[in-house]
């Protein structure tokens, strides 16, 4: 237990980067999620093709070789950015196509009678999208985002493995340090993690609850 | 959706999608035509990627079987043993977790949060330095466990899901609960939840490049540590590329296997699958359900 208590320093410092990526790249992941939803559902198709083929490109690619290319690929190319922002860009492409399915199925999930009801009262495109199918798609994303951010949470552990310093990396230092107190000093990392998802975790399930059972 | 949201696009509206659709199309060869020759920009005094110097090692034989060989059946190895353990790891924990009593289904329900909060990662390294495994049972069971936790959830989804005159034709023929739940429901269940489970396995095959981290050899090691250090830097985008290939290869093979099961269970039962492709909003939505249907019984979930 001393271990954790003794480096309960370098355990914030982790788990402070370990916050900056998961809100740094989950902001940038939403931003680029939304455009490539948005493009997912245009009417014109080429944008429509590009958006599909980004999404079943990325998603079947493993995270660690999207931080592979960021950390150890990108200075080939000329690009001089320091690892936190390397591994932030990485952990936002690889996390963006989630976002964009977590929305496009929010959309999609709005019963079709919805719409068909708006535009039998008249309602123009604007009406109908605006009023009648964001409103209910909005809440219906909420739940499936959330679980979006609690994979990215646990994804920063990788940047961990590419010279990042956060939780994992302080957790493999200091149990390689302390080699006789390896479980305590593990279980502290997994605390700060859990810190993060399980209430995140129960949140979703919770919304979810209560929409599931308002259908 | 969508052509419900406008009207039947006129004349007009067509003539001004094709042309959005063609400037798009133009701008998005553009961009790709633009990485391109950057990417085949010389470097200094050596030449750009895609110049044939730097592919040639590719002509070899035996990178290639050492690729395959090493790296590929490496993580095969290690995805095939895991898939295996998850998927029996998975049926105990739905049952578990959907026991009568509560001394069961309460404490497998915390384990099963505590797994699924933790990164995978971190699980591996626990295992390799606290159990002294070895890197391929620390990456092996550690994605067991962790897949393991997800499938049982969809599983337990795909019980839930099931009408509840199917256990109760069990039960009234004289079948014990568990009889019932293993011969009559757990069956249907399994292959309702077939597509979910296949794209769980795309997670797990991917995430056995993370081996990478605590030193087990597989693709990702073999190719962007072993080759690209053994023939040198020099090498290292086209490497890079290789790899790249082989890992959509596997992923895609193994999406697309997940969407035609979704298909064929369809076309055989009449009832909509769980869509693979929305496999985190299917578990999300199919937990909740399960969750509501346990408290309705009068077994509180926690």
């Amino acid at each position: 237990m001393d271990a954790i208590i003794d480096n309960l320093d370098l355990y914030l410092q982790g788990f402070g980067t370990t916050l900056l990526l998961l809100v740094v790249s989950g902001l940038a992941a939403l931003v680029i999620g939304t455009l490539v939803a948005a493009m997912r559902i245009s009417p014109v198709p080429s944008l429509r093709w590009f958006a599909t083929v980004y999404t079943e490109f990325v998603r079947n690619t493993p995270l660690t070789l999207v931080l592979f290319f960021c950390i150890f690929v990108l200075p080939l190319l000329d690009v001089r950015l320091d690892f936190v922002t390397r591994a932030i860009i990485g952990l936002s492409v690889y996390t963006s196509p989630f976002v964009a399915e977590a929305l496009r199925s929010g959309v999609n999930g709005v019963p079709v009678g919805q719409a068909e009801a708006a535009r039998s009262v008249g309602f123009g495109f604007r009406q109908t999208v605006g009023l009648i199918v964001l409103p209910q798609a909005f809440r219906m994303t909420i739940p499936p985002l959330i679980n979006v951010f609690i994979a990215l949470t646990k994804n920063t552990s990788v940047a961990g493995g590419f010279f990042v310093v956060e939780l994992f990396a302080v957790g493999r230092t200091v149990a390689n340090a302390r080699g006789d107190q390896v479980i305590p000093v593990l279980l502290g990392v997994a605390a700060f993690y859990l810190l993060i998802t399980v209430p995140l975790g129960l949140l979703a399930a919770r919304l979810e609850r209560r929409w599931v059972v308002q259908r | 959706m969508t052509n419900v949201l406008f009207d039947a696009p006129g004349p007009v509206a067509r003539r001004n999608s094709l042309i959005a659709s063609i400037a798009g199309g133009i701008a998005i060869l553009g961009g790709l035509a633009w990485i391109f020759f950057t990417l085949n920009a010389p470097r200094g005094e050596l030449p750009g990627y895609f110049d044939p110097s730097r592919w040639d090692i590719f002509a070899d034989p035996t990178v290639w079987r050492y690729i395959f060989v090493a790296g590929v059946w490496g993580t095969l190895r290690a995805a095939l043993t895991a898939a295996v353990f998850a998927v029996a790891l998975g049926i105990v924990f739905s049952l578990l977790r959907s026991a009568q009593t509560a001394w069961i289904r309460i404490p497998t329900a915390i384990v099963l949060e505590f797994v699924r909060g933790m990164p995978v990662l971190l699980m591996m390294l626990f295992i390799l330095l606290v159990l002294n495994t070895g890197s391929f049972w620390a990456v092996v069971a550690a994605l067991t466990l962790y897949n393991g936790a997800l499938i049982g959830e969809a599983l337990r989804a795909g019980l839930a899901s099931l009408p509840r005159g199917q256990r109760e034709a069990g039960l009234s023929l004289g079948m014990r609960p568990m009889q019932s739940k293993m011969l009559i429901e757990f069956p249907q269940a399994f292959r309702q939840m077939l597509p979910i489970i296949i794209a769980q396995l795309v997670v797990l095959l991917k995430d056995t490049s993370l081996g990478y981290i605590v030193g087990y050899v597989e693709l990702l090691r073999v190719n962007m540590n072993q080759l690209a250090s053994f023939y040198g830097n020099y090498y290292l985008f086209s490497f890079f590329i290789v790899t790249l290939v082989l890992y959509l290869a596997m992923n895609l093979a193994l999406s697309w296997f997940a969407r035609w099961v979704a298909k064929r269970t369809a076309r055989r039962t009449g009832q909509k699958p769980p869509n693979p492709d929305e496999e985190d909003e299917e578990l999300l939505k199919g937990v909740a359900k399960a969750n509501a249907e346990a408290r309705q019984m009068g077994q509180g979930s926690v």
